[in-house]
């Protein structure tokens, strides 16, 4: 098991469009996937737990993988956060 | 008005414009009443989950192509989420596993599993989690609608008028297919989904009129008129002949104008005053072309990027505006940065307790350099058409003038560093609608290759009226004689700057009464919605400037806004008999 906390970056925060990919990117991976927010634990290969997380700029995350790939999955999801969802 | 009183007659607000007589037809998007019963077969209601589910996701998928084909990728982004949640492993996983063990039925199930994570996102202060609710809430009622088997939309006839509690962008979108003409809501203001999906899909509407449903029936007769915001239900014979006859000669004076399209706003005496289009949504482009605009004179950018619910990249940024640009060639598109603040989005969570004197406009790009680089960038690399000029909004300070125009340069110099295609001589604004620019007018003016007057909130700050307040809205004057010398001060002033070219962006510039005064008081240009510009460019086209220098004159010197108005009224009646008794008198 792995994880890693992750800061919302990009200004629009975790609005539809990369909750929708984060959850597309998780699926190629066999590992579980758990993203902590104040207290919630949300089921990150779930689109409506995903949606459930409102997450603004600057704040923070704690993503969990855990699994064969856990690894890989986390490499790329990180990835795509520090990358602000592709919209910096 | 006497023989209004046996009909009923209701007001709401005017969301999207037009006049048309149809039938009423009821949506109820009443909420399923979902009971708690125990199930003996779970196997048989885990497949009719999984049948409303591929239900469901064909539905889904209409909606999805319907809205991509009409308004484009990025408003399908909703729907391609809510195709995903029919997918969701863990939701309908935990679905299944609770409809075997528990053996209660499957709406039941449905409805409190999804009513979780509703919850959930109740919690959040976040703005736009009150929209994704009612996401929510529509994919979970299309569910359980279809596990019992009833259509989504009960059949219908065409040629409707929808009057609902409110409306999801995917019930306006598919009520296209039945002809639709027009909408009605209980509630929901100007920004609300079905508001803007009307006025871009140019279907009247009127919205937050608070009890529609109940006191409209289906199939009564419905005079809808979206352009002042009025519904009159089952209109007697006589009101039913004056609409009939006010349709047919709105037609024929529509088709009237229209002859005039390409040609240009010149009054008789020779003085061209340029009639622009403000864009709010691209789809509304064609209207700018159909009504004959000389270009755009305010392009909303944080409109246009509305349906993406974050800014935008500078590739997409570019290819917007470069879209835009090759359009509207030759015309000018004049690109204003982002107004964020105020009554608009801010990307961040904050709580102002006086926004409209807080962090917007120029103010907030300032502050959030990074944004505003990337948009300029995007503006210089799509004006290679060299008919593209970029304005800024709020400008309160001459610092904030020449801090925009260092951003510009710094801009230009990287671009050049990095050997991207960009035009050099990109021409500059600035939006005058604080007092204080107002006052500074030729100074601020003489930076700057233009400016644009906004009215609706140079009215706001001149007369400290929040238009927005019931209690004192009737003191928000448009022609309040301090808002008339105000504007023939800003004209005047950046005028002695010989390269100025001023025009005015705002709603009193679409009032056909008020054209005559705007033209005498020297603006190069007007710029509206499009709908609005046939009109003005009719009174422009039969008006001596002459007359109109003489008209601002009088109006200087009045005292009270109603003298003004007088005055206004007179000229257009002497001048416009015909086309007073068109537009004015119901």
């Amino acid at each position: 098991m792995v994880t890693k906390e992750v800061a919302i970056i990009n200004d629009a925060g975790l609005h539809t469009r990369p909750a929708a990919t984060i959850v597309r990117l998780a699926a190629g991976f066999k590992s579980n996937f758990m993203i902590y927010k104040d207290g919630l634990s949300i089921n990150g290969k779930s689109i409506i737990g995903v949606m459930t997380l409102a997450a603004a700029k600057g704040s923070s995350l704690t993503l969990e993988f855990d699994g064969i790939d856990e690894n890989e999955a986390m490499t790329t999801i990180i990835g795509y956060f520090e990358r602000g969802f592709d919209e910096l | 008005m006497k023989e209004t009183e046996n009909f009923n007659i209701k007001s709401g607000i005017a969301a999207a414009p037009g006049l048309t007589i149809a039938r009423a037809y009821i949506f109820s998007k009443e909420k399923e009443v979902v009971n708690d019963s125990f199930i003996v077969d779970p196997d048989e209601a885990i497949r009719d989950l999984e049948e409303a589910l591929e239900k469901s996701r064909k539905e889904l998928e209409k909606v999805l192509a319907v809205t991509i084909d009409i308004l484009g990728k990025n408003r399908g982004e909703i729907f391609e989420a809510q195709i995903m949640i029919l997918d969701d492993p863990f939701l309908i996983g935990n679905i299944k596993k609770r409809i075997a063990e528990e053996k209660r039925n499957p709406e039941f199930t449905v409805d409190t599993e999804f009513s979780k994570y509703q919850k959930i996102m109740a919690r959040s202060e976040q703005p736009y989690m009150k929209e994704r609710i009612l996401d929510i809430e529509d994919i979970k009622n299309r569910i359980i609608k279809n596990i019992r088997k009833k259509k989504w939309v009960s059949r219908l006839s065409n040629d409707i008028i929808v009057i609902s509690e409110f409306l999801t962008p995917a019930d306006t979108v598919l009520f296209l297919k039945n002809n639709v003409q027009g909408y009605v809501t209980n509630s929901g203001g100007l920004t609300s989904h079905a508001a803007i999906l009307a006025r871009s899909l140019n279907i009247p509407a009127v919205v937050g009129l608070h009890n529609a449903t109940t006191i409209i029936k289906n199939d009564d007769l419905i005079i809808l008129d979206g352009s002042h915001g009025q519904v009159i239900i089952n209109p007697d014979q006589n009101t039913l002949e004056k609409y009939n006859k006010k349709i047919t000669r709105l037609q024929a004076y529509g088709e009237d104008l229209k002859k005039l399209r390409d040609e240009p706003a010149i009054t008789l005496d020779g003085r061209h005053v340029k009639l622009m289009a403000n864009l709010d949504l691209n789809e509304e482009f064609h209207f700018i072309t159909e009504n004959g605009a000389e270009g755009i004179g305010l392009v909303r950018t944080e409109q246009i990027f509305q349906g993406d619910d974050t800014f935008p990249s500078e590739e997409v940024q570019t290819a917007a505006y470069r879209k835009l640009a090759e359009m509207t060639y030759p015309n000018r598109v004049i690109i204003r940065a982002f107004d964020v603040g105020g009554d608009k989005m801010l990307p961040v969570d904050l709580k102002e307790p006086n926004p409209f004197l807080g962090w917007r406009g120029i103010r907030f790009l300032l502050d959030n350099p990074g944004l505003l680089k990337t948009q300029t960038r995007a503006v210089l690399r799509a004006a290679v058409f060299s008919n593209i000029s970029f304005m800024i909004p709020m400008v309160s300070s001459f610092r904030e003038i020449i801090a925009f125009k260092s951003i510009v340069n710094e801009c230009e110099n990287e671009l050049r560093n990095e050997g991207k295609e960009f035009y050099e001589g990109i021409k500059l604004g600035i939006m005058i609608e604080v007092p204080s620019a107002a006052v500074m007018a030729k100074e601020f003016a003489a930076e700057v290759n233009f400016v644009s007057i906004g009215t609706n909130d140079l009215i706001q700050y001149l007369l400290a009226v929040d238009r927005g307040n019931d209690i004192i809205s009737d003191q928000y004057q448009e022609f309040h004689p301090s808002v008339v010398r105000s504007l023939a001060h800003i004209i005047k002033e950046a005028k002695s700057n010989e390269q100025s070219f001023v025009s005015i962006c705002g709603e009193m510039a679409a009032d056909p009464l008020a054209v005559p005064l705007l033209v005498g008081l020297g603006l190069d240009s007007l710029s509206v919605s499009a709908s609005a510009i046939p009109n003005i460019k009719k009174i422009i086209r039969s008006l001596k400037y002459s007359e109109t220098i003489e008209l601002a004159s009088k109006c200087l010197e009045c005292k009270r806004e109603k003298e003004i108005r007088d005055e206004m009224r007179r000229f257009f009646m002497e001048k416009f008999p015909d086309i007073y008794e068109e537009l004015f008198s119901t």
